[in-house]
């Protein structure tokens, strides 16, 4: 019988094994893939105002995707060599597992358990987000800190509700949840009086708030009661993969802080400062040490701009999403975003 | 009508006695409170005519979202130029369906025939490419179309396979007949969801790296496995209404398993059946926007897309009244469609 048993845990392990090899045979392949198969594939949202979105066109845009074109310039010379994949928050990092897309840039809050946990890598933060209040400008309430007695619309199942009333019991203040499962629901209903205050993720108030009758009546407070850094995640399994993506993120971080623009790209070539010089790959190896060519930090910015210009275009406050930079600036205007020295 | 017939329907059936005519007031009351600003706002102060949002000033609905996205409801990201593709294959799964009404019956079962096993090749070459015409990903399928693909396949995939199943339930085979049993009950007993998600993420990981089975391809093939076991359990209500004696006679002119079935009890069978395996089509039609959730974007899917477009924020409500009357119109016309074939098959006079 004893025999019978080992044999039988033998053969287990056996499968197990040839299961992690299969399963491991892509690791640090991704590069090679994207080359071979012509074409970056990149899981992004089924709709997320200013992040990912289509037009009528079928043209996708948003900060997410500019992520994924300026992979696709990196790599393949081209960002227009993106197949995107929409995908709902809960396929997301099983779709991203199995290979079937190379990046997942969905707007995604990176989180101990996320990065941990899953056998994946979050390469960074294109945005950094919170939840945020918005109530209407009759009530006369200035501050998240003078919510007192207040109904709030807010939507059922996500970390917004648990932030929701972690906020209201350490103030100790107050509320009564009207929870909803669809964001469009809870506008209406804090559109037609039923609650005194709506809360989301600070990404989404300025869009929500387009969609109330009058959108001059309403008003977002200045607090932001959670932290919710949105990045693109990768596998786990591939370190070049992971630095490549890492080092795009960074090189239009760079780019803005040092004023390089899609504009000015060209005419910077023949500039003296030598930092932009080694951002452009003018000097130093920065490609060779990604195994990319040295032109793939000067396709980023010339075909898809440096992040300000990204962030301008699909999130800032000339669109209809609009939202300030606040903590989304760069460092040096007193925000947080930071890049490594490319060099 | 003539004045004294309209009073006298009215005294009849609105206003009999003392309570009736209270319902009937408050009904009344309830249709003249939301019938006029609903008309006031999807017509009278709707704007049709535009191409943003905002040429909709006039307060009512923005049906320019509608005209402005129908290309994407309809189609997905499926590319312009090929979208002839699509367009002809739906012709010609047209033109087949109505051309049964006109044929004589013998000509019949080579449609059927065509329908569930040519035509299927026949749609996929032209919609996914091959032969010459160029390749489209099924990633970029969507909208109604994507709507309709999906219950054909499920139907065309899940009636024979229902059919099968119902003659294996009543097989005396034992092996043949637990099978169907344990069949039909697992695929009953789980929620289309769970299939859905095992087919879009759970079945990749079991399969060894490299080798890909295309997502859409899982989710239809799931989709058609869980209907064929409630037709299964339909088309086997239409088995058991049928008297003994029908099986007798058939046996007794030395038929064959198969020919007795096919011959002489599936045709009395599913013709007792249409309106319940017309309720199973309906419901697999309006089921498939649970596909949304592993990333597909049938036609709700597209609306909810179009609707989070940062330059058309609170189309909601339009988007979602333009889905729920093209389900409505959909479904109303497959029933009637069925209904006409079951005025057709009926052998009792009237």
């Amino acid at each position: 019988m004893k025999k019978i048993k080992i044999n039988s845990f033998a053969i287990l392990a056996f499968v197990v094994t040839f299961i992690f090899t299969t399963f491991n045979a892509n690791a640090n392949q991704t590069r090679e893939n994207v080359i071979k198969r012509g074409s970056v594939n990149c899981g992004v949202s089924q709709g997320v105002p200013g992040f990912s979105n289509a037009d009528a066109s079928g043209k996708w845009a948003g900060i997410d995707v500019d992520f994924c074109r300026a992979v696709a310039a990196a790599i393949l010379g081209d960002a227009n060599k993106v197949k995107f994949t929409p995908l709902s928050a809960k396929d997301r990092f099983e779709v991203l597992k199995a290979g079937d897309i190379d990046v997942l840039a969905r707007n995604t809050t990176w989180t101990l358990s996320r990065d941990g946990g899953l056998a994946l890598d979050f390469i960074g933060t294109n945005f950094y987000d919170g939840q945020g209040f918005m109530v209407r400008k009759a009530a006369n309430i200035n501050s998240a800190k003078k919510l007192n007695n207040v109904k709030v619309c807010v939507e059922t199942g996500t970390t917004t509700e648990l932030n929701l009333r972690d906020y209201f019991k350490a103030n100790k203040l107050q509320y009564e949840p009207v929870a909803f499962t669809k964001s469009d629901e809870a506008v209406a209903a804090y559109d037609s009086g039923r609650c005194d205050v709506y809360t989301t993720d600070k990404s989404g108030l300025a869009a929500n708030r387009t969609k109330t009758k009058n959108p001059a009546d309403h008003i977002i407070l200045p607090e932001t009661i959670s932290k919710e850094p949105l990045g693109p995640v990768v596998r786990g399994n591939d370190e070049n993969w992971a630095n490549i993506t890492r080092w795009t993120l960074n090189v239009m971080i760079e780019a803005e802080e040092l004023g390089v623009t899609k504009a000015n790209v060209d005419s910077l070539k023949s500039t003296d400062n030598p930092a932009i010089k080694r951002l452009l790959g003018l000097e130093g190896e920065t490609g060779k040490n990604l195994s990319l060519g040295n032109e793939w930090s000067y396709n980023i910015i010339k075909q898809v701009g440096n992040y300000g210009e990204s962030y301008e275009a699909n999130v800032g406050p000339k669109t209809p999403v609009g939202l300030a930079r606040g903590l989304n600036q760069l460092w040096t205007k007193g925000g947080i975003l930071y890049s490594p020295p490319v060099r | 009508m003539n004045k004294e017939n309209i009073k006298n329907w009215l005294k009849v059936n609105l206003f009999s006695n003392w309570y009736n005519s209270i319902i009937s007031l408050f009904v009344l009351l309830i249709i003249l409170s939301i019938i006029p600003s609903l008309i006031d706002w999807a017509i009278i102060k709707a704007t049709f005519v535009g191409k943003t949002k905002s040429d909709c000033k006039a307060g009512g609905a923005c049906w320019v979202f509608i005209s402005v996205w129908f290309e994407k409801l309809i189609y997905g990201f499926y590319p312009d130029k090929q979208l002839w593709r699509v367009n002809l294959a739906f012709i010609i799964l047209i033109l087949t369906i109505t051309s049964a009404f006109f044929v004589k019956p013998k000509i019949k079962p080579y449609i059927l025939f065509f329908l569930i096993f040519i035509f299927p090749i026949i749609g996929f070459v032209l919609i996914h490419g091959g032969f010459g015409l160029e390749n489209v990903e099924t990633r970029v399928w969507g909208g109604l179309s994507l709507t309709f693909m999906l219950t054909f396949f499920g139907i065309i995939f899940a009636f024979p396979l229902g059919v099968l199943l119902a003659l294996g339930k009543r097989s005396e085979l034992p092996v043949i007949k637990y099978f169907c049993i344990a069949f039909v009950e697992f695929w009953r007993g789980i929620p289309l969801i769970t299939v859905l998600f095992a087919a879009a993420i759970m079945f990749p990981l079991l399969l060894p790296a490299n080798t890909n089975v295309d997502k859409l391809l899982r989710v239809a093939i799931g989709i058609g496995i869980f209907e064929s076991a409630y037709v299964a359990e339909v088309i086997r209500g239409g088995l058991q209404s049928l008297p003994k004696g029908q099986y007798e006679a058939a046996k007794s002119l030395g038929m064959s398993y198969w020919k007795m079935n096919f011959l002489v009890i599936l045709p009395q069978a599913i013709k007792t059946v249409i309106p319940g395996l017309t309720n199973t089509f309906i419901a697999l039609f309006k089921d498939t926007p649970l596909i949304i959730l592993v990333g597909l974007l049938e036609l709700l899917g597209m609306v909810n897309l179009a609707k989070s477009n940062s330059y058309w924020l609170g189309m909601a409500v339009e988007g979602y009244i333009f889905v729920g009357l093209i389900f409505w119109f959909f479904s109303y016309l497959l029933s009637r469609y069925t209904q006409s074939l079951e005025k057709k098959f009926s052998t009792e006079k009237h």
